[in-house]
């Protein structure tokens, strides 16, 4: 225990030196801002009647005229024997392609209010060590394709899309701006399965939504994480921060991009390498060796 | 031999394909049982527009741009507070309404039946349609809007003591038609008369004006969904006299537009009338 405290100091007293505040938190600062004013021009959507995004991440209307749509919604409404009008079909094949050929996973750190409370679980969990003496609950992280299929399996038993009746990314952001009623008991319970329970349970284990960003963003999105093991100093700092640790295989092996689609390019690994040995690049780029790249 | 001794291998793969098979038969068991209990409400009063429930939560993507739609409308209504009255709310949990999908109480707020019907023309996946509010003209209008059906309950309603209360039928947007007075000869009395309100199903959009204006403690006259509240007769019945009378439609027509048109006369009209000077 107090090794693991002054090996984390020594590593923080070296990041300060190598990187400021700013630069080691970057992409979280930019995430945050992004989430925060998504949601902000939601609520001012409904409340003050702006026109920039109304509605919610199920559908909505960018600038009154682009329709966005959930495409896993769309698609569990396909399954219940709907077909939706070419507006919503047209917004959700604009959400599947930019996530699916540009992003990758992004919408679960970049745009989920979710994130926000299961980061903070993480946050504090760690902070507090307990997922160091905590006993592991074994939750495969493929549960969540398992639950992917059973909304689409159960839309068709039930008549209706099935996920998004218990969605808690639906019940969150449509509560904060519709209004929350009793949705901050799912919000609460959430955070405390991650926070005690499961280590990034909802996000990296059970979430269907996740998992079908998962799925579609594999094959193609363009934007990854690149990895250059020339500067790696293998100090794992980036493994301790990554909510999807497994997608991390490559550190201290070889020189390769993160090309799984449970990455959320989330960008926490590359704000806390102290090498630079962690950055954004494109899926064809190669990363091994290339300085520039930095 | 060889060929029929198990594949450690194969056999892992397949007992954890069973076991994530298992996992989402009880996931779903319990899944299936939340969302079934949660889409069955059979009071849940819909926006204008609105397909009959089951194919309403087919296609409600629950965007809430209907409800961004009512409550960002020119006209919308404040309260003494100063708050926005907003019709449409959108079920959270707690509410025991299907979660995410539009409804409107209407005692709190009742729908204002703008005649642009902006909730509906908002609604992205037609679970709000504007097919379903085309009059005979092809036009959109929200007096074909069919949200549930006002009822009144006599034993509540003021009406029916003999007291003169015609809130309801005044509130009304498509008054004399969708509410009207009756005339009843009151029995306590004898000699009075009690001008009670009676809704007409075929007219009632059942928007809730009514029953936000009734002046009770509990409204007297309330809306609930149209299949809870109206019944059928079915084929068993028939009314011989529609067949041997002569032109019984039209007479049933003629009887039932005095009957609508009927008003209560001013204090002016009824003291300036022949009879009572010779009483």
């Amino acid at each position: 225990m107090s090794n693991a405290v002054a090996v984390s100091r020594t590593q923080e007293s070296h990041e300060e030196r190598e990187k400021s505040f700013l630069a080691r938190n970057k992409y979280l600062i930019l995430r945050r801002t992004t989430q925060l004013t998504i949601l902000s021009l939601y609520i001012a959507g409904n409340y003050l009647g702006w026109k920039i995004l109304q509605g919610n991440l199920s559908t909505s209307k960018f600038l009154e005229v682009i329709p966005l749509s959930d495409p896993y919604a769309v698609l569990q409404m396909f399954f219940a024997g709907v077909v939706v009008g070419t507006d919503v079909l047209i917004g959700a094949l604009i959400i599947l392609t930019f996530y699916s050929l540009v992003a990758g996973r992004a919408f679960c750190s970049w745009v989920c209010p979710v994130n926000i409370i299961t980061d903070f679980a993480n946050w504090l969990k760690v902070k507090l060590g307990l997922h160091r003496e905590e006993r592991k609950v074994k939750i495969p992280r493929s549960a969540r394709y398992w639950f992917l299929v059973l909304g689409l399996v159960l839309s068709p038993i039930l008549g209706v899309p099935a996920f998004e009746f218990i969605s808690p990314v639906s019940i969150t952001h449509r509560g904060l701006i519709f209004g929350m009623g009793l949705g901050w008991t799912i919000i609460l319970a959430i955070f405390i399965f991650d926070l005690l329970v499961v280590k990034n349970g909802w996000c990296g284990h059970l979430c269907p939504l996740g998992a079908f960003y998962s799925v579609v963003s594999k094959p193609a999105s363009l934007i990854r994480v690149g990895y250059d093991l020339n500067k790696c100093t293998e100090c794992m700092e980036c493994k301790r921060v990554c909510p999807e640790v497994q997608v991390l295989w490559m550190i201290g092996k070889e020189s390769k991009p993160v090309l799984s689609g449970e990455c959320t390019n989330c960008g926490r690994c590359i704000d806390v390498c102290p090498e630079h040995a962690l950055f954004y690049t494109l899926r064809f780029k190669k990363s091994g060796g290339d300085k520039d790249e930095a | 031999m060889t060929d029929k001794k198990p594949d450690p291998k194969r056999r892992k793969l397949l007992v954890g394909f069973l076991q994530g098979l298992g996992l989402s038969v009880v996931g779903g068991v319990i899944w299936a049982a939340i969302v079934h209990e949660n889409k069955h409400d059979p009071l849940v009063l819909r926006p204008p527009g609105a397909y009959p429930e089951d194919e309403f939560l087919k296609k409600c993507i629950k965007c809430g741009l209907c409800v961004i739609a009512c409550a960002n409308r020119p006209n919308v209504p404040y309260d003494k507070k100063g708050n926005k009255m907003v019709t449409l709310r959108l079920a959270s949990p707690g509410d025991n309404k299907p979660i995410g999908t539009p409804y409107f109480i209407p005692r709190k707020v009742p729908c204002y039946m703008c005649e642009d019907v902006p909730c509906t023309f908002a609604c992205p996946t037609k679970a709000l349609d504007t097919e379903l509010l085309k009059n005979e003209e092809g036009k959109v209008d929200v007096n074909k809007a069919r949200m549930g059906v006002a009822v009144v309950d006599y034993n509540s309603c003021i009406a029916y003591w003999g007291l003169q209360c015609d809130a309801c039928v005044r509130a009304c947007p498509l008054m004399h038609k969708a509410i009207y007075i009756d005339v009843r000869r009151n029995r306590r009395t004898g000699k009075h008369a009690m001008l009670v309100p009676v809704v007409d199903p075929d007219y009632c959009t059942g928007c809730g004006l009514c029953e936000f204006a009734c002046p009770t403690d509990k409204p007297a006259i309330y809306v609930l969904p149209r299949d809870i509240a109206l019944g059928k007769i079915g084929k068993h019945y028939v009314r011989g006299w529609m067949e041997t009378e002569e032109n019984v439609e039209e007479k049933i027509k003629e009887r039932e537009k005095e009957l609508r048109e009927w008003k209560p006369k001013t204090p002016e009209e009824y003291l300036n009338e022949e009879d009572l000077l010779y009483e």
